[in-house]
């Protein structure tokens, strides 16, 4: 039993609260119908494996029951960090102590994709 | 005004009412308190319970207009009035709980959806779906422990603060409404479920039902 932080709650909770729901940062192709079979057959069913840090999508299932992503290490499994939809992590394969540039993104854009105003 | 399909979900007819209890009370009993009770469990049937959706900001206007009391901004808060009978209680970044005296949730409802007029939001009436249970006492701390995940301990669980968890097999939102009180909003078809738990963990404080 281990606890997961949830950037919702603010807070260290229970790993039983939660729920993972596979690979973050898929992106639906815009005209699904421009697609060739190749293309959506990706999209749909082809996902990373990879050794080292992988960003995943997780629920907080019983709890705010909002969708976050989590940077893991699949060899150690440690939990980098967790951070909300619509953000960037700072944790990735070319960055694995932290501090990617992308993790800088406009905090307006955040809470509208998290759908904090109305 | 919001073009949504509204009715009072209670009616002068006379129906039978039952609590979600009322089975578990004829079927598996309600221990009486007596003086070595260390928990008593009491259970508040047919409150108003409002879900309410939305952007924080335009909901804390209009719930300090309409209620008088503001919208819990921060994760896990809780809020009640003055009186302590009305409460509302942060769930997720866009979602509260708001828990009044049963027959007021209709016009408090209307009268958030003419304050709202225009915004983004939802509301739900959910009263028949859950129920509220109360725990009190000196051992309700400790047998809250037996049951939640969740650390119970007053440094983690300061009055005012309001979670959803998991229970047993099933979730409740406990809350922490004053020092001595420990509230349990639990789903009505997990009442029966929830209520037998608390009796079997609470044999060992001697648990009594008032009702």
């Amino acid at each position: 039993m281990f606890n997961i932080h949830c950037p919702y709650c603010g807070e260290l909770r229970e790993e039983e609260e939660f729920h993972p729901k596979g690979q973050a940062h898929i992106a639906r192709p815009a005209d699904p119908a421009a697609c060739t079979d190749e293309e959506w057959g990706d999209y749909l069913f082809f996902r990373d494996n990879p050794r080292g840090i992988h960003h995943e999508l997780w629920v907080h299932a019983v709890g705010c029951r909002k969708f976050f992503n989590i940077t893991r290490h699949t060899v150690s499994y440690e939990i980098l960090e967790t951070y909300k939809m619509g953000e960037q992590p700072s944790f990735t394969a070319e960055y694995p102590q932290g501090g990617s540039d992308a993790a800088a993104m406009h905090p307006a854009q955040v809470a509208q994709q998290a759908g904090v105003h109305a | 005004m919001s073009n949504v399909a509204i009715f009072d979900t209670r009616t002068d007819a006379k129906i039978p009412l039952e609590s979600p209890l009322a089975y578990a009370y004829r079927r598996f009993g309600a221990p009486a308190a007596t003086a070595r009770s260390r928990v008593t469990l009491r259970e508040r049937p047919f409150l108003g319970h409002l879900i309410l959706r939305g952007g924080a900001i335009v909901l804390d206007e209009a719930v300090r207009e309409v209620l008088g009391i503001s919208l819990p901004g921060e994760p896990q808060g809780l809020v009640l009035d003055a009186e302590g009978e009305r409460s509302i209680q942060w769930l997720s970044p866009d979602e509260w709980l708001v828990i009044v005296p049963g027959g007021e949730e209709f016009t408090l409802e209307n009268r958030l959806r003419e304050a709202l007029a225009g915004a983004h939001f939802a509301i739900s009436n959910v009263s028949g779906g859950q129920t509220l249970v109360e725990l009190e006492g000196e051992a309700a701390r400790e047998l809250l422990m037996k049951s939640v995940i969740y650390d119970v301990h007053p440094s983690h669980f300061p009055v005012g603060k309001g979670v959803t968890t998991v229970f047993a097999k099933t979730t409740v939102i406990l809350r922490r409404p004053s020092d001595a009180r420990w509230e349990l909003v639990v789903r009505r078809s997990f009442a029966d479920y929830t209520y037998r738990w608390l009796l079997d963990a609470g044999e060992a404080h001697d648990i009594g039902v008032e009702r």
